[in-house]
């Protein structure tokens, strides 16, 4: 077959090629770790999300508290940069984390963070919750996984838009529009099971409910300050959300098998650790995405020998990504390749070696 | 249809508030100890996507799957939520002489 442009789409010839290459809900590398050791690190518990959520709900209200007295100085500007990166960037990672439902030990705290930070970080719970999943399954593979974030060749255009969250959000809007009216895209259909789709259409007809009456109070005071409290900050906030994002998979390798080499650890400092809740230890979460974020240090700890070393900064990462990207924009098939440890190296490893062997299930309830 | 206990294993090789894999005939499932020393049995296999629920965390009378969270009542069999739907199989399980027998349909 020529050599062709990759086909993103979920329902298109890529999609039916990862099936046909046995790339769909394969068997990943994973590194071993004892049983017990690793139970230790799935418990979980309330303690560090109640800690960490109480912290960043003292910051969002003083920093909106800040903004709203200053309203009409240069001094309200501070405290929205701070209010909208706390609402519009880290929203991404309390809405990842309660999402496994791995951030809290209790269900309903988790449930109760992931639809606020998901209404946050302007994301439909439910379709996100499925695209989600499906990038779990299937990380980074062409055609399975919804949520390749800089497919090749990268948008630049649409990377630029994004780090204002404007090509994601006029995309989350169309979404809401469409779940409102009580439909689905067909790629949503092909991971969206249907008892689950009432609840889309409920939750965007919430969403746009919310909008509808901020704007109304919006235009009703005469100020755009309750917009610049709910729904503007997910823009002029979002920029950390990306930044960190990014880092997990850009420009890393397509259709591999092994999180070692599609996905990035990145050493950060305490407070982008805060804000991200550990996400840059990204190779371990995806290999163990049943450890809470708080446990992912000492589970890196465990697993960095049998890794490509980590990188050991933000700054490293994107003295890699940024040339990789500009790269991929002349040269789609380019990509960076992980060396593994042992001086393996990664490009012929496990590149859909390791095919799931069929099993007999033991049989669903009926 | 002829039901068969199976001896699965030792009572003590399952620890508290675990589970273990257990393949019979070519099916799979796991058998779980709880913290106070009941002893449950389901399909191995989670039935979103066919993963070992072996390797997942208990949490109560909760099994976790390692591959995206979704949680079961291992006693009753019950999906407890997205993106578990459908519910995993049950089978009855009983304890002598400090050995775990499985009842599975023959
Ligand atoms: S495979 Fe078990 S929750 Fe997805």
């Amino acid at each position: 077959m020529p050599a062709t442009a990759r086909d993103y789409s979920l329902i298109g010839r890529d999609a039916r090629l990862a099936e046909e290459n046995g790339f769909a809900a394969a068997e990943w590398y994973s590194c071993s770790i004892p049983r017990k050791e690793l139970k230790e690190l799935m418990k979980r518990s309330d303690g560090p999300a109640l800690r960490d959520t109480a912290l960043w709900v003292s910051c969002l209200v003083l920093s909106a508290a800040g903004g709203v007295f200053f309203w009409g100085t240069w001094w309200a500007v501070p405290f929205f940069v701070v209010y909208g990166v706390l609402y519009g960037s880290s929203s991404d990672s309390r809405w990842h984390e309660t999402g496994h439902g791995t951030a809290f030990k209790t269900r309903w705290m988790n449930d109760i963070l992931y639809y606020v930070a998901s209404f946050m970080i302007l994301r439909e719970p439910t379709v996100w919750r499925w695209s989600h999943t499906r990038h779990h399954t299937d990380t980074i593979i062409v055609g399975r996984d919804p949520e390749i974030a800089v497919p090749r060749p990268p948008d630049g255009i649409g990377l630029i838009l994004n780090i204002f969250a404007l090509k994601s959000t006029c995309h989350t809007l169309k979404g809401l529009f469409l779940h409102a009216s009580g439909r689905l895209t067909k790629e949503e259909e092909t991971f969206i099971p249907e008892m689950e789709r009432q609840k889309v259409y409920l939750v965007a007809r919430i969403y746009l409910l919310i909008f509808a009456i901020v704007a109304v109070a919006s235009f009703q005071l005469q100020t755009i300050l309750p917009a610049m409290l709910i729904g503007l900050p997910t823009l002029y906030g979002g920029f950390m959300a990306i930044f960190f994002g990014l880092t997990q998979h850009t420009g890393l390798a397509e259709d591999v098998l092994d999180h070692r080499l599609n996905t990035r650890t990145v050493y950060m400092n305490p407070i982008f650790r805060f804000l991200y809740w550990n996400m840059n230890y990204h190779i371990e979460h995806h290999m163990f995405p049943m450890v809470p974020y708080h446990a992912l240090p000492r589970l890196h700890a465990l697993v960095k020998d049998d890794c490509p070393p980590p990188y050991p900064s933000t700054l490293a990462a994107y003295r890699e990504i940024i040339p990789t990207v500009l790269k991929q924009m002349r040269d789609p098939s380019y990509f960076v390749v992980r060396r593994l440890p042992g001086g393996t190296t990664a490009a012929p490893y496990n590149h859909g070696s390791i095919i799931k062997i069929a099993e007999r299930n033991t049989g669903r309830a009926s | 249809m002829i039901a068969n206990w199976i001896d699965a294993c030792a009572a003590g090789d399952i620890e508290n508030e675990d589970v273990i894999r257990f393949d019979h005939e070519g099916q799979t499932f796991a058998i779980y100890r709880t913290e106070d020393d009941r002893y449950f049995a389901t399909a191995g296999l989670c039935t979103h996507e066919a993963v070992h629920l072996s390797s997942g965390l208990v949490m109560g009378t909760i099994i976790e799957c390692p591959k995206h969270n979704g949680r079961f009542d291992f006693t009753s069999g019950k999906a407890k939520g997205a993106p578990v739907c459908v519910d995993l199989r049950t089978f009855p399980v009983k304890v002598e002489d400090d050995r775990v027998y499985v009842q599975i349909d023959a």
